[in-house]
């Protein structure tokens, strides 16, 4: 198994944003079914986490590290939910962490173990190291032909042609990872009060479970 | 009498260092959240307590604030974080008279007759009530017999 390596910030963000980093882990697995020992992790997870975890959630460090990353950058967490309080607030809504393919499942089980979200990216539509940086005037989130238009200003994750997400937001149409994917591309972002060894484990814990022989 | 002219002093426009003021409003914003983070887990299970802005999404997605941008960010959580205190004092004052009120039940539940005192107004979370009744029934009212009757259990969803 590669170690995660870490991505580019641009100067400009780096300046505001000093503890701000992206690592990115090379996986060679192929999206699927989730097996079994993964679902009864989920299940296990589901006993683990219930309403008084979800609530005790916003104090822990790497999740509140989250929301106030998500206040700086002018988002608001009580309306776009971190992905740690969204997963929760999943499984308080449908009484356990639903299971759904093998990708999603292994980015689910990494994010509630850890705090840390985790991205992927089809490593076959990404040209070189990924980085943070601001979307230019007149750019799109991919290079598909139906790429929708980043807003210039916009905090997104780029590679060295065009930006792929946007910050802890929506994938590029055509980049995310798909039945045909060989190989894929597993990004996290570490914020401030996040300790790196946190973004190391979870992209550990997610790729185990992709490569996992099935 | 001699009188010294001085020159005229130019006055160079006031600098504002706004990436140190940026970086102490992202520290207020961060010691804010941690705040309201703890009165949001010390209010649990109250409900009816608004933590949000009450806002629709976040406008504009992720970028870097300006000055006046995270001003306003601090602005809201230090106005919300202030009425969210006051509702949980008031809640707590609440709770309180409840929780006296419930003692001097247990104490003399013949003074308090029917009286019902619920888990919730003790800040309790919403299952369960204390309720002041006769033993027996009947009898137990026409003897004065009253005891606190405590039911636990939510009530069935209907």
């Amino acid at each position: 198994m590669s170690e995660p390596e870490a991505g580019w910030v641009d100067a400009e963000v780096a300046d505001e944003f000093p503890e701000l980093r992206l690592f990115e882990l090379a996986v060679d697995a192929r999206p699927g079914r989730t097996p079994r020992s993964v679902q009864e992790r989920l299940r296990y997870l589901s006993s683990r986490f219930r309403g008084p975890q979800a609530v005790a959630q916003r104090q822990q460090p790497v999740p509140w590290a989250y929301r106030v990353f998500y206040r700086h950058v002018g988002l608001d967490p009580d309306a776009d939910r971190t992905p740690a309080e969204a997963a929760m607030l999943d499984r308080l809504m449908h009484g356990g962490f639903k299971s759904d393919n093998l990708l999603d499942d292994a980015l689910l089980v990494a994010l509630v173990e850890t705090g840390v979200p985790i991205w992927a990216l089809d490593a076959a539509k990404v040209d070189g190291t990924l980085g943070v940086r601001v979307a230019a005037e007149g750019e799109h989130l991919g290079r598909a032909e139906d790429a929708p238009p980043v807003p210039a200003g916009r905090l997104v994750v780029a590679d060295a042609r065009s930006p792929l997400a946007v910050l802890f937001g929506e994938l590029a149409p055509g980049h995310g990872v798909t039945r045909d994917t060989a190989s894929m591309r597993l990004f996290s972002v570490q914020v401030a009060g996040v300790p790196a060894i946190h973004v190391e484990e979870a992209l550990f814990q997610c790729s185990e479970i992709l490569v996992e022989p099935r | 009498m001699a009188v010294v002219e001085h020159p005229p002093v130019a006055l160079s426009p006031v600098e504002v260092d706004e990436r140190a003021a940026r970086c102490s409003l992202r520290d207020q914003i961060a010691k804010l959240e941690r705040e309201l983070a703890a009165a949001f887990v010390g209010a649990f299970p109250r409900h009816g307590i608004d933590f949000g802005f009450g806002t629709s999404r976040a406008p504009g997605g992720p970028r870097m604030l300006s000055l006046g941008e995270l001003e306003r960010v601090r602005d809201d959580l230090a106005e919300r974080l202030v009425v969210v205190r006051r509702q949980l004092h008031e809640r707590a004052e609440a709770e309180e008279a409840r929780r006296e009120l419930l003692e001097r039940m247990l104490l003399e539940p013949g003074r308090y007759k029917w009286v019902r005192v619920t888990a919730r107004e003790l800040g309790r979370g919403d299952c369960g009530a204390y309720h002041v009744r006769p033993r027996l029934g009947i009898v137990g009212m026409l003897m004065g017999w009253w005891h606190v009757k405590i039911s636990s259990g939510c009530p069935l969803s209907t």
